[in-house]
């Protein structure tokens, strides 16, 4: 959960993303931190395979600016899609504060998209959340493939409780930052609840 | 215990005793830097040549590092490795769990010896300790939220690229 530290002036927030593999996690977070001004970011890192499979996790931090004085810090996480990474993902949602799932639109990934939902829902209730609880949003990537499903079906299929949801192109970037803006929104909403 | 999925919420009084137990750790043992590190991966305090190092990073990965280390103790029933030590040539890493909720990381050179350090963080440990569990008592009693004031406008003008 969110990091107040009263001395330094700063709320840290958690913020994952997740989906099924090669959805466009770590695509998401590449072009945000190549189109984030340099004093806004630190460094980004990706623990992945030799293959370029996230391994473990993908790393922005994010600085987003004051608010009443406190400097707003995202840390920004992918977890690995492939399914035998369970264990890793499960400790990357620890200390979550807010979820963006990201699904791949292809028809031929639909069966996979709902298999990574129901693996988030059982994972954060396994350490304690309630994914209908946390800040959360939907994003459907790859709408400029051929074999991309109508959005309606994939909310219908993927959106159940019509949480805020975004049509993605993460390679050109559309869709990316609106989808982060939403996501960051509510969890400083909830920040203002009382976190 | 501390509630893991509780918001952390640091005070200038206990940062600055955390800061204290920091400095005094890198004096005692001489070791190059100190981290204190939220289990969540977020940076609490640091002392020494941490301003050359990317904290936030390093803090990052520390944690990954231990909850997946945590992850193995778990798939071997084992409670909790509350200690890790990674040996370099030139610099080693000491880390130890503290509270079960903050790491402590001392990053160590040739200039003192593994002995030395896993001493003095014994003592810095309870100390540390001690601070931890006045953070956790400050949490359960109620607290001003000073984000209640924060307005819609002041959250989209974050946004306002």
């Amino acid at each position: 959960m969110s990091f107040i530290n009263y001395s330094s002036r700063e709320i840290n927030c958690k913020l994952v993303y997740y989906g099924p593999g090669l959805c466009g996690k770590t695509t998401n977070l590449q072009y945000i931190y190549n189109k984030t001004k340099a004093d806004a970011k630190g460094k980004m890192i990706s623990l992945a395979t030799e293959t370029e499979r996230t391994l473990f996790f993908d790393f922005l931090p994010l600085s987003l600016g004051e608010i009443r004085g406190f400097r707003t810090r995202f840390h920004l996480y992918t977890v690995p899609g492939q399914v035998f990474y369970d264990a890793s993902r499960k400790l990357i949602l620890k200390g979550v504060d807010g979820v963006c799932f990201v699904a791949d639109s292809q028809m031929e990934r639909m069966e996979a998209n709902i298999e990574s939902l129901e693996n988030l829902r059982d994972n954060l209730t396994e350490q304690g959340y309630d994914l209908d609880k946390l800040p959360y949003v939907v994003q459907y990537n790859k709408r400029d493939l051929p074999s991309a499903v109508p959005v309606e079906e994939l909310s219908e299929a993927l959106n159940p409780t019509r949480v805020p949801e975004f049509d993605a192109i993460a390679t050109s970037g559309e869709g990316v930052f609106d989808t982060l803006k939403a996501l960051a929104k509510q969890v400083l909403t909830e920040l203002r609840k009382g976190g | 215990m501390t509630n893991l999925s509780a918001q952390l919420v640091m005070y200038e009084e206990e940062v600055r005793q955390i800061q204290a137990v920091a400095d005094r750790l890198q004096q005692d043992s001489r070791a190059r830097a100190i981290l204190v590190v939220d289990k969540n991966g977020q940076l609490i305090a640091a002392s020494g040549s941490a301003s050359d190092l990317d904290t936030t990073s390093l803090s990052s990965l520390v944690a990954g590092n231990v909850a997946a280390t945590g992850g193995i103790a778990k798939l071997i029933e084992e409670d909790e490795f509350h200690g890790q030590f990674h040996e370099g040539k030139g610099i080693s890493v000491h880390m130890t769990i503290v509270g079960r909720r903050v790491i402590l990381v001392v990053l160590f050179d040739k200039s003192t010896t593994h002995g030395l350090v896993r001493l003095r963080v014994k003592k810095a440990s309870v100390e540390l300790a001690a601070v931890l569990e006045e953070v956790a008592k400050k949490a359960e009693s109620p607290q001003v939220n000073v984000f209640a004031e924060i307005t819609d406008q002041d959250i989209d003008n974050l946004f306002n690229d």
